[in-house]
C-alpha cells in the first residue's frame, strides 16, 4: 500500500451560476520519504487538492488516506506550509513556532520545548530573527518561518503550497536550495504544489501536471532521473531535466487546448484614422486623448494553442 | 530650517486659531450677545475653580478637577458595563450568521437612540432602587448609548479574520476555548480597540445629559446648576473642562490603539 493514497477523488464547490467541478476523478499515490511535485495553472485547483489531503476540505466523492488510515479532518501528522503567509502577525518567530510545540508535544518538559524551538528555528537559518514579529520579516523570511512552525510538528508528511510563489526570483532559488536541503536531512515524504515547472523538476523525484480546470484532473507522473545534489546551473542542459520539462508542458498546454474558453478583449489600435466626431466626449475626468473608430473595435480570441 | 517649520505647524498655528476666535467671542460679547461673558470676565468667574482644582465648598460647588473626577467616575461604570456585555455580543454577531440576522437589526434600531431617550426609562426601571435610582439610571443611560460601537467593530473584527489564521488553528488542532484565546482575540483586537475609543467617546459626550437630567454633582450637573443660576461664565468653563478631558481620553486610548497594530 502507497504512503498517501488518493483514490478517484472527486470536490466541487457551489457558486451563483450553480456547482462548478474543480477536481475530478484525481487517483495519486506517494511513497514514503518521496519529493513529489505537482505543478498546474493557477486556478487550475492547486490548493482545493492539497486542502484536501490536509482534511480542512471534505471530498465529495473518492477516498484519501495516509498510512492506510482515512482522512477525515486536519492533523499536525500533515506540516502544511499556506500559499499566503499564514504565521499570526502579533507573535515573536519565537511565538509562532513555540505555539506548534506546544501544542503537539505539551508533556515534554519546558527546556525541551524550548530547544526544540530554537532547533527548528535554526534549522531554516533564523537564529538571528528569533524574536523578530512576522511583519518585520521579508516575504522569504516568512516562508522560512512557516516552514520551521511545519518542520516543529514533526509530521508525517509536508505539504506545501506554492511557497515560493510570492516571492522574487533570487530569493525563490535560495529557498529552493533550503528546501531541497531541509529535504535531504529530515527524509520527510514531500508534497510541493507549484506553478514553476522549473522549481518542480529542479527539487522533486516526480513531476505530476494538473490539467486546467474546471474538472480538473492529474495528468501522468513523470519521474525526474536526476542524480542529487543538482546543479542549478547546469540543469538545463540536462537531457533528463529537457524531458521532463516538455512532458510537462506539453501535458499542461494539451489540457488547455481542450477548455472551451475565449477572452474578448477591447484592442488598442494605432492611431491612424482621424478622430471620431460623432461620440460624446466626457467633460469632467475621463480620457483626455481623442476616440477614434479603430479603438471600439472588439476582438474575441481563442485561448490555448 | 525644518525644526522651526514643525514648531510653525504645530505650535503656532493652533495659536493663531484659538487667538481668533477669542477675538469672535469677545466681540460677539460686546455687541449682539450682551448676556454672553467675555473672554476676560469668564477667566476671572472661573479662576477659583481653576487654580482650586480639587477644592470642596458645598456639593455643587467644587473645584473643576473634582467635578471631573465625580463625572470620571460615573462614565467608567457605565463603560466598563458596555465593554462586558458589548464584546461578547459582538463575537457571537461576528462568529454566527445566524446570531447576527437575529440581532444585527435590533443593533441598528438601538444604536441611534439618544441618551436623553434612555434615561426617562432608566429612571423608570429602576424606580423601587429609591436613592441609587438616580445613579443606576445614568449608569444604564451611559452603558446603553456606548456599546454599540464596542458590539460592531468587534463583529467586524471577528468577520475580518483571515481563513488562513483558522486553518492554522484547525492543523494545530486547537481546542475551541485556545481558538478563541489564541486565535480569535488577538487577531481582532485592533478592531475591537477602535470600537473601545468610540464607545468612550459617546460615553463621555452621554454624560452631560445623565447628570443634567439627574442632577448628579459632577461637570454636567455643575453647567445646568450655573445656567439657572445664571452664572453664565461656569457654562463655558464647563464647556471647556468637558472638550479637553473628552480629547485627553480619546489621545489616550489611540496611544494604546496604535501599539496594538501589527506591522
Ligand atoms: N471555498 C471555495 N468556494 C468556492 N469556490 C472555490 C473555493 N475554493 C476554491 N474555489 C474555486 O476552485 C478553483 C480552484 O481554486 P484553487 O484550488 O485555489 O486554485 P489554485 O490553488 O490552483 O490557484 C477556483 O476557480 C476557485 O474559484
Ligand atoms: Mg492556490
Amino acid at each position: 500500500m502507497p504512503f498517501l493514497h488518493l483514490k478517484a477523488v472527486s470536490k466541487g464547490f457551489d457558486s451563483l451560476r450553480g456547482r462548478t467541478e474543480v477536481l475530478k476523478d484525481i487517483n495519486l499515490e506517494i511513497e514514503r520519504g518521496e519529493f513529489v511535485a505537482i505543478v498546474g495553472y493557477s486556478g487550475a485547483g492547486k490548493t482545493t487538492l492539497i486542502n484536501l489531503i490536509a482534511g480542512l476540505t471534505r471530498p465529495d466523492s473518492g477516498q484519501i488516506t495516509l498510512n492506510d488510515l482515512e482522512i477525515e479532518a486536519p492533523g499536525p501528522d500533515r506540516g502544511m506550509v499556506f500559499q499566503n503567509y499564514s504565521l499570526l502577525p502579533w507573535l515573536s518567530v519565537y511565538e509562532n513556532v513555540r505555539l506548534a510545540v506546544d501544542q503537539l508535544f505539551p508533556n515534554w518538559s519546558e527546556s525541551k520545548k524550548h530547544q526544540h524551538t530554537e532547533v527548528n528555528i535554526a534549522r531554516v537559518n533564523l537564529t538571528q530573527a528569533t524574536q523578530k514579529k512576522p511583519g518585520e520579516l521579508s516575504g522569504g523570511m516568512r516562508q522560512r518561518v512557516s516552514l520551521a512552525r511545519a518542520l516543529s510538528m514533526d509530521p508525517q508528511i509536508l505539504l506545501l503550497d506554492e511557497p515560493l510563489g510570492a516571492l522574487d526570483a533570487l530569493t525563490q532559488a535560495t529557498m529552493q536550495d533550503e528546501i531541497s536541503r531541509i529535504w535531504q536531512e529530515s527524509n520527510k515524504t514531500v508534497v510541493l504544489i507549484t506553478n514553476d515547472v522549473d522549481e518542480g523538476i529542479y527539487l522533486a523525484d516526480r513531476i505530476i501536471p494538473l490539467s486546467s480546470g474546471p474538472a480538473a484532473t492529474l495528468g501522468p507522473s513523470i519521474p525526474i532521473d536526476i542524480p542529487r545534489p543538482r546543479n542549478r546551473k547546469l540543469l538545463s542542459f540536462d537531457p533528463a531535466f529537457k524531458k521532463a520539462r516538455q512532458q510537462v508542458i506539453e501535458f499542461l498546454l494539451e489540457s488547455n487546448k481542450h477548455r472551451p474558453t475565449s477572452i474578448t478583449r477591447k484592442m488598442t489600435l494605432p492611431d491612424i484614422e482621424p478622430e471620431d466626431l460623432s461620440q460624446p466626449r466626457p467633460m469632467i475626468g475621463g480620457r483626455k486623448t481623442p476616440i477614434r473608430k479603430r479603438e471600439m473595435h472588439r476582438e474575441t480570441i481563442e485561448t490555448g494553442m | 530650517m525644518k525644526e522651526r517649520g514643525f514648531k510653525l505647524d504645530w505650535l503656532l498655528l493652533p495659536c493663531l486659531g484659538s487667538i481668533a476666535v477669542l477675538l469672535l467671542w469677545w466681540l460677539s460679547s460686546n455687541t449682539w450677545s450682551k448676556e454672553l461673558p467675555d473672554p476676560m470676565k469668564t477667566w476671572n468667574s472661573s479662576k477659583i475653580y481653576v487654580l482650586e482644582p480639587f477644592a470642596k465648598r458645598g456639593e455643587l460647588d467644587q473645584g473643576i478637577l473634582r467635578f471631573t473626577v465625580l463625572s470620571l467616575s460615573l462614565v467608567l461604570k457605565g463603560y466598563v458595563i458596555a465593554l462586558i456585555l458589548g464584546t461578547p455580543l459582538g463575537f457571537c454577531i461576528g462568529l454566527s450568521k445566524t446570531f447576527a440576522k437575529a440581532f444585527d437589526p435590533l443593533c441598528q434600531v438601538l444604536r441611534p437612540v439618544s441618551p436623553l431617550a434612555w434615561l426617562p426609562l432608566g429612571m423608570v426601571l429602576f424606580l423601587g432602587a429609591g436613592k441609587n435610582a438616580s445613579e443606576l439610571a445614568a449608569v444604564f443611560t451611559i452603558a446603553i448609548c456606548s456599546m454599540w460601537p464596542t458590539v460592531l467593530n468587534t463583529a467586524a473584527g471577528v468577520r475580518a479574520i483571515p481563513q488562513d489564521y483558522l486553518n492554522v488553528a484547525k492543523v494545530l488542532k486547537l481546542s475551541r476555548s485556545q481558538t478563541l484565546r489564541k486565535v480569535l482575540l488577538p487577531a481582532a483586537l485592533p478592531y475591537m480597540f477602535t470600537g473601545f475609543r468610540l464607545s468612550l467617546g459617546i460615553a463621555w459626550l452621554v454624560i452631560v445629559a445623565a447628570e443634567m437630567l439627574t442632577g448628579r454633582p459632577g461637570v454636567g450637573g455643575f453647567l445646568w446648576q450655573e445656567y439657572n443660576a445664571l452664572i453664565y461664565e461656569h457654562i463655558i468653563l464647563c464647556i471647556l473642562t468637558i472638550g479637553i478631558v473628552g480629547f485627553v481620553l480619546d489621545r489616550l486610548m489611540s496611544l494604546v490603539e496604535n501599539r496594538l497594530k501589527f506591522a
